[in-house]
């Protein structure tokens, strides 16, 4: 096999550098994460003309390669380890037409790196409209490489792109500027310190505050004990070479782009006017918000009942054809339920991941931060706490991976403990199973009361992380510097092949991510509740036959009885019974309790948990939401699901800390047990009050 | 007329002098904060902050409160 080339894509945010990656790879990518930390990685395969194939990586974004965040310090860690199997041969730096000037700052800080670097300039359809025009040549020269002038949106240069990788090794490796100068005399003395060593990579080694895991740590001890100037002079100076790099970059474009504003036209000066307005601009994020649950129920309503009855015909199926015996009773019973139950959820969690990264793609959220930051700020939370709190209405761990641009710890802190009371895609089987069962139907306003309990509990969770947000903020005494810089893109149109690949990736990472637990725990309790210890259960059969011997039932509702006295002394009845106790209080009976526990690892668990229980032993052909609707409570003779037990549950759902790989996130991206620990008690003895409190008030 | 940023109203133009305060993040400054460059307040949030920034064609928003250290110049309005 010949040798891939490795590829870098860098560049700032906001540049379309991701759409050049879906243009380059389309399908062939695949989503991880760095090892040890949660930051994405995205990596394809791009084929190349001549049958050349190029690896590709999709760096986080960044402004410069002064890392001031987890997610910039990747970039630097790979540019600066000529040893990572990843280290790029040649690096792509994606620019934007329109903001080219500031893009170019991060270019010629890797041409100092050394590293052959080409040079992207994205959204090039916008030129004519912007009334800009590039001299290409002059560029060229200038900054000693080779330019593609591309469009992802008209899927223009492209070929060209892949024309220049494939000849990567023709690209000039020489700077384009002489930072040095800033300081002659340092830099001379650090060249003859280090004098095999690249200097810009010095400088950057010096400067940066991160933890350089991958590069030799020898080496950078060596460099440190270098150090002779102070934090305040190191900070000086790399404003002077901020400034030096301005100068150049200023220099080159000032013969080599001419802007004719006349022809400027700005959509964005109209659109602003309305969406960052004192008043409407609140009200349009209201409404979008409103427009959003009011979809998630309508549209996906139709795909959800046809997924829920062909998975509950399948299990009839399978009994039919495959023949009688454990195995089969695992199959029908134990699996597909408990795949159904997360199956099942896929229209709405695909809505509710179309709807954020339209938001994302757009530009509009930039604006929401702009928004909300002063509110927010009152409750220790930044502006930019509110993307983590809309994406945690997908789900908390991107949310809280998504908390790392916050420049303030303690605002950081803060919306990372208060993240996981917003509603997630996963406590969306359970609120919405159950505001079928106990919400009546019927229409407000044109909106249904179902839609609008959604809406509410939506509302609910947002509360709540508002309000432990406020209490955080004034018990914990955190001393954090702040400082706030959020850009506020153009709008776009969004990319209808990248909304479409993050709707696809991040709904197959959650099915297949809780698709394994679900699987897991279904086939678990399967075992549990078809297996029992003891007299009770292995003798069932001739203990209810004896029992309703006078009662001349028919062969039918024996069988059912026969099946529900065995599910009681089953193992999992068993267990079940014992934490009834703490439970019947709520309003539930030891079958929830069953579905409570096991959703502890996490919630979605819970709906395939009740799917597989409530099937063991029974013959019939239903769908999950009739056989929650048939059950009595055993205590009372009323429906079991009814109007107090189900806002009891729905609280209980809203408030608990009810998942395994939030925890373990939270975890990593605050380096200690403390936060995660206190997260779980605090959230989960309130969610218990709440819907002890509900349940006795309602009933 | 020498002001702090803080001090312009909406629609207003300067021209940024003095970025030197250690309370002004690098980032600012790699995103275009630099001496000599333009900016426009574009608008602002209730009760004015943050503020939405256009500096040289780089539109962002940044707090009151690191506002307050970038001087400019509005001589020319």
């Amino acid at each position: 096999m010949s040798k891939q080339i490795n590829v870098a894509l860098i560049g700032n945010p906001n540049t379309g550098k991701t759409s050049v990656f879906n243009a380059l790879t389309g399908l062939n990518q695949k989503v991880g994460n760095y090892p040890g930390i949660t930051v994405e990685k995205k990596e394809g395969i791009c084929k190349l003309p001549r049958g050349v194939k190029a690896h590709i990586i999709d760096l986080p974004g960044t402004y410069s390669l002064n890392a001031s965040s987890l997610d910039e310090n990747v970039v630097i860690e790979l540019l600066l380890n000529k040893n990572d199997k990843d280290f790029p041969d040649v690096a792509v730096v994606v620019s934007d037409v329109e903001n080219l000037k500031r893009n170019l700052l991060l270019y010629t800080q890797i041409k100092d790196l050394e590293i052959p670097t080409i040079l992207v300039i994205n959204m090039s359809d916008r030129m004519e409209y912007k009334g800009i025009h590039l001299d290409i040549p002059y560029l060229e020269q200038e900054l000693q490489t080779k330019i593609a002038l591309i469009s992802t949106r008209k899927n223009k240069g492209i070929d060209q792109l892949k024309e220049l990788i494939t000849n990567y090794k023709d690209l000039s490796v020489a700077p384009c500027l002489n930072a040095s100068e800033i300081d002659t005399d340092y830099f001379e003395k650090l060249r003859q310190a280090f004098p095999n060593q690249l200097l810009y990579k010095l400088w950057l080694v010096i400067t940066q505050d991160v933890n350089f895991g991958k590069i030799d740590r020898n080496e950078v001890d060596a460099i440190n004990s270098f150090k002779t100037k102070g934090k305040s002079d190191l900070k000086r100076l790399q404003q002077k070479e901020t400034i030096k790099r301005y100068q150049f970059i200023n220099n080159t474009l000032k013969k080599g782009q001419t802007i004719d504003l006349n022809s400027a036209k700005d959509l964005r000066i109209r659109l602003d006017r309305i969406l960052t307005h004192k008043i409407w601009g609140y009200l349009i994020f209201f409404v979008i918000l409103l427009t959003i649950f009011q979809a998630i129920y309508d549209w996906a309503e139709v795909p959800m009942d046809f997924i829920d009855s062909t998975f509950a015909s399948l299990s009839e199926w399978v009994k039919n054809v495959l023949p009688e015996g454990a195995f089969t009773n695992l199959i029908a019973e134990g699996v597909i339920p408990g795949l159904g139950g997360i199956v099942i959820f896929i229209p709405q969690i695909a809505f509710l991941f179309l709807f954020i990264a339209v938001l994302e793609e757009s530009g509009y959220m930039s604006r929401v931060v702009f928004l909300m930051d002063r509110i927010m700020r009152r409750f220790g939370l930044s502006g930019k706490s509110v993307v983590p709190l809309i994406s945690g209405t997908a789900c908390a761990i991107p949310a809280i991976m998504a908390t790392r641009n916050i420049e303030s710890w303690k605002e950081r802190l803060i919306t990372i403990l208060v993240t996981p009371f917003t509603t997630c895609s996963a406590r969306l089987p359970v609120y919405l199973i159950i505001i079928s069962l106990v919400i009546p139907q019927g229409r407000f306003l044109g909106l249904s009361y179902q839609a609008l309990t959604l809406m509410l509990l939506y509302l609910i969770g947002f509360g709540a992380a508002i309000f432990s947000a406020w209490l955080l903020n004034k018990i914990l005494k955190i001393k954090s510097k702040t400082f706030f810089v959020v850009e506020m893109p153009n709008y776009k149109v969004p990319l209808l092949k990248n909304v479409a690949l993050t709707v696809l990736e991040k709904t197959k990472s959650f099915v297949f991510g809780a698709g394994k637990i679900i699987l897991a725990i279904s086939i678990v309790l399967w075992f549990l509740a078809s297996y029992g210890p003891g007299e009770q259960f292995n003798n069932a059969e001739e203990i209810v036959t004896a029992e309703y011997a006078t009662d001349n039932l028919s062969q039918d509702e024996l069988d059912q009885k026969i099946a529900s006295h065995k599910l009681e002394h089953s193992f999992i009845g068993i267990a079940g019974h014992a934490i009834e106790p703490v439970i019947r209080p709520l309003g539930y009976d030891w079958k929830i309790g069953i579905a409570i526990v096991s959703s502890f690892a996490a919630r979605e668990v819970f709906v395939g948990t009740l799917a597989t229980i409530y099937s063991v032993g029974s013959d019939e052909e239903e769908t999950i939401k009739n056989r929650m609707a048939k059950e009595i409570n055993p205590v009372l003779g009323t429906p079991l699901f009814n109007f107090a037990s189900g806002i009891s549950l729905l609280l209980f759902y809203a408030f608990a800390m009810q998942c395994m790989s939030t925890l373990a996130i939270v975890k990593r991206e605050t380096n200690t047990w403390k936060w995660p620990i206190l997260q779980l008690t605090i959230m989960s003895a309130f969610a218990y009050i709440v819907a002890l409190i509900a349940y006795q008030f309602l009933k | 007329m020498k002001v702090t940023l803080a001090d312009i109203k909406r629609g207003q133009q300067g021209v940024i002098t003095d970025v030197s305060s250690i309370h002004i993040p690098l980032k600012l400054l790699e995103m275009g904060c630099l001496p000599g460059n333009m900016v426009e307040l574009v608008q602002v949030a209730p009760f004015a902050d943050p503020m939405y920034l256009n500096i040289n064609g780089t539109h962002l928003a940044i707090r009151k409160e690191t506002a307050i250290h970038i001087l400019i110049d509005i001589s020319n309005e």
